[in-house]
């Protein structure tokens, strides 16, 4: 299709035992888009996630990176063409430092990681980078700490850190902030706010305000199907919008 | 007490030097303990060498288990492929040459290895332990059955390897059988500790602790872990062809449940992924085996289940694991 | 034809066996995620002791099987209290350590108490010949092993399926934390579980003398069988645990009568293969 756009989504089905989870979901984004996804508890956000990840085959529907059809790739070859996802909940080596977590990304997505001799410091530039990303994040302090001896805020920092690692061209970030106590958001945010210009950003969120600041877009899904795609601004005035998230309070109808 | 704590943080940066002299010391104290078991115990080199050949079974199991995550109740088929194949090339093919036959080995072992991984691989949990167990008991019935190759329950006798560089005859107390598998083992010790700090080792303790992270990563998980259960199953095929070379026969033992798990006993009792736990588990179980099991087979299993269970509840991170997590506070309160 | 009757009567009299000691073992297994390694080694306990009370006491046959089962459960309970409560929930690894400790230290003991030499336990006079079925005789024994089995499967039904205890059982194996939220004992079903499954086991040991003989070794020897089964079957599945314990039972007969020199190559072919493409066993849990 359009070679501007680096994410495509076309018509998106999926069904389990006959209930439609994801319903003809359609979206695209060029690089340097931000794009928050919103919607209600049940709306499809995890499996919308899943399919893109390639965790879930879809019934039909296509989903492309940069122009190339990655529909039957396995999740790791989605990862080599540039789609790159965080987790709600963090997931990283307790055992291990922050400097060696990214230090593994960056082998990863330099086809280095099977190495079998040598060390990770003795790889040219590999310090420099890991330094740079490390500072970017505010985490070089705690570069040699276990993972498991840092802050859980901290530890969402570095879930970021690894990320960018590895280079996407799109970024799926699953509720950056989700269990971050207030008084530490502003740094994620910052965080957010310092990724690369080029980079496409998906970013599934909860907390309102984190969408109407960072996203410029918003994507509002309920009961598998986009029902709403423009601008922050717009979104709250939207009658369906209102109907699926204050559903018998706003209408008679009970929007599930 | 901030102050205590930042000075071990900065020094414990690591550097590639850092490592590698690590390694030296690991090295130097392991020839230090060969040369003084050499003279200790100068009647005793054979079993000196069977422990050898044990402990790379065991720093074998810590590559998959230790480093990989991997519980397996199967390991000893690998060391049995390496032990047969390397006995089976000296018996059936005239292949007598001893650095040849622990390549024969290594090979049947990572062929094995591959093998093995390949199935267990496939299960989760109790899936994964009863394949491994099904593994083991396959190998041990189909070595049993191949009998004109294996010498079925009788083992297979005849195996007379040359002289090491056609200059170290074999000789009758074990000698140069014992610096054999010294000289074998530190060669391994060296290229494992290599391993364990490569890009790869790395990645090994990655998907040990969360294999989903691996593969967001773009990493694949099972295509690691079946190298990592090859280079295993190498290793374990060297302490294979090792018993093969220093008993002059093989014995379906070498491919049995009671190994494989008297292995994995072995590795938790010294404490997983570190390599050194492996000598510390395997040097203090074959030694109390020998004297234990010497008076009454029964003490002796009576003793491991008491030991095994106190391990679990006292010592979780096993001998050196526990050590190690205690040596600092003891120093800090002396100092 | 009468090798085929043969290795049918036998086939289903082990699989019944085996499906009676390893039942236990895989309703605490769905239930409390425990691998255990040290089933066995009750059913063992639960055989020395029935044959000390035959032999030595001059108990009879109902009366020892009865003090088996209980003497079995009496024992198993601090086993439980002290040991089984640290590993629940615990990494397999672990389990399998604890298990198989308490596997060796039963061998051990069971070695020093009854000594070395096989133990039998006397049958009864009426369940000692052949019976005759018209067209056949077969050894009482085995009838009797197969009826047990038969026994315990529909007694379990009916605990599992008609009872309120069932009802709880049912909901702690498919979701503890909700079952403890509307009000179930779980603590209180975990124990009474446990004390059943060890029950079962003793009962039979005692009652699968005859198929699986009765010496120190004997845990070791049919810890991974049990285990096997239960992993063939799917935790937790009374049904899966059935059909396993019969499929492999008759793979297992049928190999040894006709290919003895195979020895139980078969069996653990068969294993690999259904647990390869059944994971979670054959009506295991799709979660």
């Amino acid at each position: 299709m359009s070679a501007d756009f680096v994410f495509e989504v076309d018509n998106l089905e999926k069904n389990f035992g006959g209930l439609a989870v994801t319903r003809n979901v359609t979206l695209a984004m060029r690089p340097g888009d931000r794009v928050a996804l919103i919607g209600p508890n049940g709306a499809g956000k995890t499996t919308f996630v899943n399919l893109v990840t390639g965790h879930l085959k879809p019934d039909s529907g296509k989903v492309r990176l940069g122009g190339n059809d990655v529909t039957h790739f396995k999740p790791t070859q989605r990862v080599h063409h540039g789609l790159v996802r965080s987790f709600q909940v963090t997931r990283l080596f307790l055992d291990m430092t922050p400097e060696e977590h990214i230090a593994l990304a960056i082998l990863q997505r330099s086809g280095k990681s099977g190495r079998m001799a040598g060390n990770y410091i003795s790889h040219p530039g590999m310090l420099f980078e890991v330094d740079e990303l490390l500072s970017t994040l505010g985490l070089t302090a705690m570069r040699h700490m276990k993972v498991r001896e840092i802050a859980y805020g901290q530890q969402r920092l570095l879930e970021i850190a690894l990320a960018m690692a590895l280079r996407p061209k799109v970024l799926l970030l699953d509720e950056p902030a989700a269990g971050v106590p207030q008084s530490d958001t502003g740094r994620i945010e910052e965080a957010l706010s310092k990724l690369p210009g080029d980079l496409a950003v998906l970013m599934i969120e909860h907390d309102m305000d984190l969408v109407f600041r960072f996203a410029k877009r918003v994507i509002v899904l309920a009961a598998g199907e986009i029902i709403f795609d423009g601008s922050p601004t717009d979104v709250t005035r939207d009658p369906r919008v209102r109907e699926a998230y204050l559903g018998s309070y706003g209408h008679d109808r009970n929007v599930a | 007490m901030t102050a205590v704590n930042e000075i071990p943080l900065a020094t414990s940066a690591p550097t590639g030097h850092g490592h590698l002299k690590r390694d030296l010391i690991g090295l130097a104290i392991i020839s230090l303990f060969a040369v003084l078991g050499y003279l200790v115990f100068p009647n005793n080199l054979a079993l000196l060498t069977r422990i050898i050949a044990i402990l790379l079974l065991v720093l074998s199991l810590d590559l998959v288990t230790g480093y990989c995550g991997v519980a397996t109740l199967g390991h000893a088929a690998l060391f049995g492929s390496g032990a047969y194949a390397a006995g089976i090339a000296a018996v059936h093919f005239g292949i007598t040459e001893p650095i040849t036959m622990v390549v024969i080995g290594a090979a049947a072992g990572a062929v094995a290895g591959l093998l093995s991984g390949a199935i267990i691989l496939r299960g989760h949990g109790l899936s994964q332990l009863v394949l491994s167990i099904a593994i083991i008991h396959l190998f041990h019935e189909a070595a049993n059955k191949a009998s004109t190759y294996t010498g079925g329950s009788d083992g297979l006798s005849g195996i007379a390897p040359d002289a090491v560089f056609g200059l170290f005859q074999f000789d009758l107390w074990g000698r140069t059988a014992y610096i054999f598998g010294i000289v074998l083992l530190l060669v391994v010790f060296m290229l494992l500790r290599q391993l364990v700090q490569s890009p790869f080792g790395m990645l090994c303790r990655g998907i040990k602790e969360d294999p989903v992270r691996i593969s967001a990563m773009g990493a694949s998980v099972r295509g690691t872990l079946l190298k990592m259960y090859t280079i295993s199953g190498a290793v374990a095929g060297v302490g294979g062809a090792l018993t093969a070379i220093s008993t002059q026969v093989v014995g379906l033992d070498s491919l049995s449940f009671t190994m494989s798990a008297e292995a994995l006993v072995m590795l938790v009792l010294g404490g997983t992924g570190s390599l050194y736990g492996a000598f510390i588990g395997t040097f203090v179980f074959m030694f109390f085996e020998d004297f234990v099991s010497a008076a009454n087979p029964f003490h002796w299993l009576t003793l491991v289940g008491a030991l095994l269970i106190a391990v679990v509840l006292c010592a979780p991170r096993g001998i050196y694991g526990t050590v190690v997590e205690r040596l600092p506070s003891l120093w800090r309160r002396r100092s | 034809m009468q090798t085929v009757f043969s290795i049918a009567i036998d086939a289903l009299a082990y699989g019944m066996v085996l499906f009676v000691i390893s039942i236990g073992l895989s309703v605490t297994m769905g239930l409390m995620r425990v691998v255990n390694l040290a089933h066995g080694a009750f059913a063992m306990i639960g055989g020395y002791i029935a044959s000390y009370a035959v032999r030595d006491l001059g108990l009879a046959y109902g009366f020892a099987v009865l003090l088996a089962v209980f003497a079995t459960i009496i024992i198993a309970i601090p086993v439980e209290r002290l040991l089984y409560r640290r590993i629940y929930g615990a990494p397999e690894l672990t389990q399998v350590l604890m298990t198989i400790g308490i596997t060796f230290c039963v061998i051990g003991i069971a070695n020093y108490v009854f000594g070395p030499t096989l133990k039998t336990i006397p049958l009864p006079e009426h369940l000692r010949g052949p019976i005759d079925l018209g067209f056949r005789s077969i050894a009482a024994h085995k009838l009797f092993a197969i009826g047990c089995g038969a026994a315990v499967a529909l007694g379990l039904w009916y605990l599992i399926e008609r009872t309120s205890f069932g009802v709880k059982l049912r909901a702690s194996v498919d979701n503890a934390s909700m079952a403890a939220a509307l009000g179930v004992r779980t603590q209180v079903v975990y124990a009474a579980s446990f004390a059943i499954a060890v029950g079962l086991a003793a009962f039979g040991g005692v009652v699968g003398a005859e198929l699986l003989p009765i010496e120190p070794y004997y845990a070791l020897r049919y810890m991974v069988t049990f285990l096997v089964v239960v992993s063939v079957g799917g935790a937790g599945s009374i049904p899966g645990a059935l059909l396993a314990c019969l499929l492999l039972g008759g793979i297992d007969t049928t190999g040894r009568y006709l290919m003895p020199e195979y020895g139980e190559f078969f069996f653990y072919l068969a294993v690999i293969v259904i647990v390869s493409f059944f994971p979670r066993g054959l009506l295991g849990k799709a979660n």
